[in-house]
């Protein structure tokens, strides 16, 4: 789980008196930027890094729903730190719909972290400090200057990205978690409430509640696509979709929106590390 | 990412079948047999249909939900509500009507592929007498509980699963569920100007911010009401 490391590791270094004991953890990489590479190792091979490598083959199995909850936790501070901002923001004040909806959202996912840290106990972390400009690139709840008319729209758009990458990142772990059924029954009971936030921000935007192939919809700019990525595949279990029947149930929009496409651990953390404060 | 495969073993049903096939068996007195061997889907014995018990279970399961969605969306398009209702309602349905019937005929090839034929769930036949297709909020309240059950349902039934791939699937489909419960919640939330409807406090529960998850024989009792063909879910909980 590269992303946790990093996150894991920016969070520590704040709070450790002994940085000579983290260093030795990490052996000889000290730099920030061999941690950042560190969030592009597969997640097989950061987790042979990490505290784990000495760990016997019983208690790395164990490890596996943690790493899953680890990234969910990531993911759900993301968008209860996000909404919390937004709601702050002010930029809100003129659409009180938009309002409404993002306090219900708001409610959700600071639950679900809640949730996450009880679950996760020893093994959570700290919040760590979120760029919601994303290096720039949006200035969502106005700090830069930007009108709020603009700021609303970036609002909906990060809102929709942080949404539908939710859906996608759960659905990713389900299965490192078949082991332990009531945590399975729990993340997807999480899932499906991500998916109804996704639905709703997505129609406030006026597109479709669901993903048509790859596409991001009108005005989600180009850096959003890892969002999407693989959202266009027809086949689910050897079975072309496309290929089941005439007329508008099968056709490729159909066919793409009636299923929903996980995403690994690594894509996942990718987008995460797009709102990582550096 | 790999390619994941929907194809899994069934080697002791299909063995069994084959075996009493060509031993000649199968024909000499189905009665006996099924006392012998206890397998009364195999010879559709005089009891109604069994959906069956994990992998199998789930995706029969899964396909009589697919099938009651899919039925009651058609019914929705050939009803006058939906010929003269708003566009954005009419997009919305008719997406509806599209995914459920590619998931419903998904689920009929996926089990056929895998499962002999005489184990998966037959065409099944429904009741909607209780729906007016001609009223907007006759047919929107019933597309809410159908979708909101959908989301109950494919989530309680994650734990049964067996199988990786088939888990994976169960996820693509329910998440697209939600996604449907909560457009029609949100437009009838705008009726009433409840904008915190698409994800209600009677749908996720506002303490721990979690959706619904029932496990089978709940949710086959509260859609009862709309299924005439009869079948029972004795192997699942």
């Amino acid at each position: 789980m590269s992303i946790i490391k990093l996150l894991e590791d920016f969070t520590t270094d704040k709070l450790t008196t002994e940085p000579s004991s983290r260093r030795q953890m990490f052996g000889s990489m000290g730099s920030l930027g061999k941690k950042a590479a560190m969030a592009a190792i597969p997640f097989g091979l950061a987790a042979s890094t990490s505290k784990a490598k000495a760990a016997t083959t019983a208690s790395a199995m164990q490890t596996y729903p943690n790493s899953s909850l680890q990234l969910a936790l990531v993911l759900e501070y993301i968008e209860a730190d996000f909404y919390a901002k937004a709601l702050d923001s002010g930029v809100l004040s003129n659409y009180p719909k938009a309002e409404a909806i993002y306090m219900q959202i708001s409610k959700h996912e600071t639950a679900h972290v809640n949730l996450l840290k009880g679950a996760l106990g020893d093994a959570a972390f700290d919040a760590p400090e979120f760029d919601f400009t994303a290096g720039g690139n949006f200035d969502p709840f106005g700090d830069d200057g930007t009108n709020d008319a603009i700021a609303y729209q970036q609002l909906l758009i990060l809102a929709q990205a942080f949404e539908d990458t939710g859906v996608r990142a759960y659905k990713g772990q389900a299965t490192n978690l078949m082991n332990d059924p009531g945590l399975l029954t729990v993340a997807l009971q999480i899932h499906s409430v991500e998916a109804r936030h996704a639905s709703e921000i997505r129609r406030l935007r006026g597109i479709k509640g669901w993903i048509t192939g790859d596409e991001r919809g009108m005005g989600v700019p180009p850096i959003a696509q890892p969002v999407y990525i693989h959202e266009d595949n027809t086949t689910h279990g050897g079975v072309d979709v496309t290929t089941l029947g005439d007329g508008s149930p099968f056709s490729f929009e159909s066919s793409t929106e009636a299923y929903d496409e996980p995403l690994t651990s690594d894509d996942a953390g990718a987008i995460a590390a797009l709102f990582l404060q550096n | 990412m790999k390619k994941q495969q929907i194809k899994v073993s069934t080697a002791n049903g299909r063995n069994r079948r084959q075996f009493l096939k060509t031993s000649g068996l199968a024909i000499a007195g189905s009665g006996l047999l099924v006392a012998c061997f206890d397998d009364k889907e195999l010879y559709g014995n005089d009891g109604p249909f069994d959906l069956g018990g994990g992998d199998l279970g789930v995706l029969n399961y899964a396909y009589a939900l697919e099938q009651l969605e899919a039925e009651f969306y058609i019914k929705v398009l050939n009803g006058t509500y939906w010929s003269g209702a708003a566009e954005e309602e009419q997009t919305i349905l008719q997406d509806l009507y599209n995914h459920e019937i590619n998931h419903r005929d998904f689920f009929k090839t996926a089990l056929n592929a895998n499962f002999d034929a005489d184990v998966v769930l037959p065409t099944l036949e429904f009741d909607f007498s209780s729906v007016d297709f001609n009223d907007r909020d006759s047919v929107l309240s019933t597309a809410q509980l159908l979708e909101d059950t959908g989301v109950k349902a494919y989530n309680g039934a994650g734990k049964i699963i067996e199988t990786g791939a088939y888990l994976v699937i169960a996820g693509k489909i329910v998440s697209v569920e939600a996604r449907h419960a909560a457009a029609i919640r949100s437009i009838r939330g705008g009726d009433m100007d409840d904008f915190k409807l698409f994800a209600g406090d009677d749908a996720v529960d506002p303490a721990t911010g979690l959706d619904g998850a029932e496990d089978p024989s709940v949710i086959l009792a509260a859609a009862g009401g709309f299924i005439v063909t009869e079948f029972t879910a004795n192997k699942l909980p």
